[in-house]
């Protein structure tokens, strides 16, 4: 009995004294190090909100405050969503991703399964393809895939800004590598009661594919929202800008009023920290899954 | 029975090319003819403005070699490259490291650092080009007083290339770490205990003889995956610098952009394009290499 506090005090000195072993140089460095980066990492999206917030002649100014002065952001954020066609470019965006990512799932879910589930003549050769063609960026195949939009008088068209990313070879391989792991025996088992192959895609393999394809979509959303390059190439008009696009206006003092300038660029990248921070466990295995093919 | 099996795979077979056609048909529509339509093209002197072409051979590549412009676009990705590079891979790496073993703000930090890869790059340039603005950015303030010299970091030959190589990393890094991260979960915990059986208990130990070697098939994805990406720096140019000041950012990927949508130099920029091939290419081969001396040794 004499010895329980000896014994308590010693189970309550122990975590005490190991919190304080591992409190060395090193790792007070590595926590210094994680705080600077984290705080280099999200400054710029401090800077940008609190800018436009602020009126033009704040945003410059030498003593910068994280709350503005003098507030502005109803102005700005007014003048950006009700005098210029923020609207009309969001939108553009919008349609555009959806349009892609419709395309690429609709395109890539049953060619994934018949790779991973079904044999035919040929088989090799189109997987291989596929995966020579998930290392060709955009950049190579632009001048052909131009040419070919400007003969057919497409240029500045919805479809223009679709049609490279409406096959995604990633997806096709995702999905492929996905639907190997589906069991045969439930498959043979639906074959048996009578379902076709098309029910077998739509009712047994899309269900339970439901996270890739979750993890896919968002991954193709953003990765479509904020391209600049293929949008700087074939949109030619306002009526067909993307909000990404419409930073480039920008370079050219398109817009000297500071504040209202970057409270059109917080509507533009605000979705996409949405997007990801709501859907953040999909985004990163999507990001991840990129690392283990082949 | 076995006739209406063999029928039976047949039908399969058909279905399984019905699936598989609306892919296909887009695969060579998107890959396979651009990507022999840009060898074709390069071998051509073809303009937009003009109808008509000829051949020209090797022409464009030989121009190419001897072009001045294509020399600078290639220093200035290279000395780019140097910047970028090592940050891309080791400042990941060490993120990775830093914040696997935490149970306490790992998820935080792994969304804070993350972030920038989400972000709109061509909306956050413009607020990068703000924080590094030479006379009023938040960044020569800081500098300023710390009684340094400001520094224009975007306008200044010197810097420029640097400057863009800092952006670059910012939206890279949370990118590299996470892959780095699926590396390390990926590495057995009984590794560890066997290393420390042996006598390697410091974390250096460690590190060196079971995560290193361990991580290597992640670190050879990275190392390659960066290195193109190294070459296709484009949108902070764009909207920032356009290739300036005196084309000291004029980097491989603007280049080729300038030549076939500014110039409409369509066989010269095919060109520069099957040269983009080739080096992706290369990198391919390396990856491929490299991780199959990994399995073999």
């Amino acid at each position: 009995m004499t010895d329980a506090p000896f014994v308590t005090s010693r189970a309550e000195l122990h975590p005490l004294r190991r919190a304080w072993a591992r409190v060395t140089v090193g790792q007070t460095l590595i926590w210094l190090a994680l705080g600077a980066g984290a705080w280099i990492a999200v400054f710029p999206y401090i800077w940008m909100v609190s800018s436009s917030l602020k009126p033009t002649n704040e945003v410059y100014d030498a003593d910068f405050t994280i709350w503005p002065k003098s507030f502005a952001g109803f102005e700005n954020y007014h003048g950006v969503l009700f005098e210029q066609p923020y609207p009309l470019f969001l939108m553009n965006s919008t349609i555009v991703c959806l349009g892609i990512l419709a395309v690429q799932l609709v395109t890539a879910i049953p060619a994934g399964y018949a790779l991973a589930k079904l044999r035919f003549r040929g088989s090799a050769i189109l997987l291989g393809t596929v995966i020579a063609c998930l290392t060709i960026p955009i950049n190579v195949t632009s001048i052909p895939l131009y040419l070919g939009l400007v003969k057919l008088s497409l240029l500045d068209t919805y479809f223009a800004m679709m049609f490279p990313f409406m096959v995604s070879v990633f997806a096709i391989f995702l999905f492929r590598q996905f639907f190997k792991g589906f069991p045969d025996s439930v498959i043979d088992a639906a074959r048996v009661d009578g379902f076709s192959e098309i029910e077998i895609v739509i009712r047994l393999i899309v269900p339970s594919a439901l996270p890739a394809i979750a993890a896919f979509s968002v991954f193709s959303f953003v990765a479509h929202w904020n391209d600049l390059y293929w949008p700087l190439i074939v949109v030619q008009s306002q009526e067909k800008m993307t909000a990404t696009l419409s930073m480039m206006q920008y370079q050219s003092e398109f817009d000297t009023n500071y504040g209202r300038s970057f409270a059109a660029a917080t509507v533009i990248t605000i979705p996409m920290m949405l997007v990801f921070l709501f859907a953040r466990r999909s985004f990163i295995r999507g990001i991840t899954m990129t690392g283990v093919k082949g | 029975m076995s006739a209406a099996r063999g029928s039976l795979a047949r039908r399969r077979a058909l279905l399984a090319y019905a699936l598989v056609a609306p892919a296909s048909v887009l695969i060579l529509l998107i890959y396979i003819g651009p990507i022999i339509a840009v060898i074709f093209a390069s071998l051509t002197d073809y303009t937009l403005v003009r109808d008509g072409f000829s051949f020209v051979g090797l022409e464009n590549y030989t121009a190419m070699f001897a072009d001045e412009a294509f020399a600078n676009a290639l220093r200035n990705t290279v000395i780019y490259a140097a910047f970028f590079l090592p940050g891309a891979f080791f400042i990941s790496l060490f993120l990775a490291l830093a914040i696997q073993s935490r149970k306490k703000f790992r998820s935080v930090l792994e969304v804070l650092f993350f972030l920038p890869v989400t972000s709109t790059l061509a909306a956050m340039a413009l607020v990068w080009a703000a924080l590094m603005d030479s006379r009023q950015g938040v960044i020569n303030n800081t500098l300023t007083s710390f009684g340094l010299e400001p520094v224009n970091f975007l306008g200044d030959p010197g810097f420029v290339l640097a400057a863009l190589a800092a952006i670059s990393l910012w939206s890279i890094i949370g990118f590299n770490m996470v892959l780095f991260l699926a590396g390390l979960t990926a590495i057995p915990r009984n590794l560890y205990d066997a290393a420390a059986i042996d006598g390697a208990d410091h974390p250096v130990d460690r590190f060196f003889r079971v995560t290193w070697p361990m991580l290597a098939p992640t670190s050879v994805f990275v190392a390659v995956t960066t290195s193109i990406t190294a070459f296709k720096l484009f949108d902070t140019v764009a909207v920032l610098t356009k290739g300036g000041p005196a084309r000291s950012s004029e980097v491989f990927l603007y280049l080729t952009f300038l030549e076939g949508f500014e110039y409409f130099n369509m066989g010269y920029a095919a060109a520069l394009s099957v040269f983009f091939l080739g080096l992706i290419f290369v990198f391919a081969l390396i990856q491929t290499l490299l991780s199959d001396r990994r399995i073999n040794s």
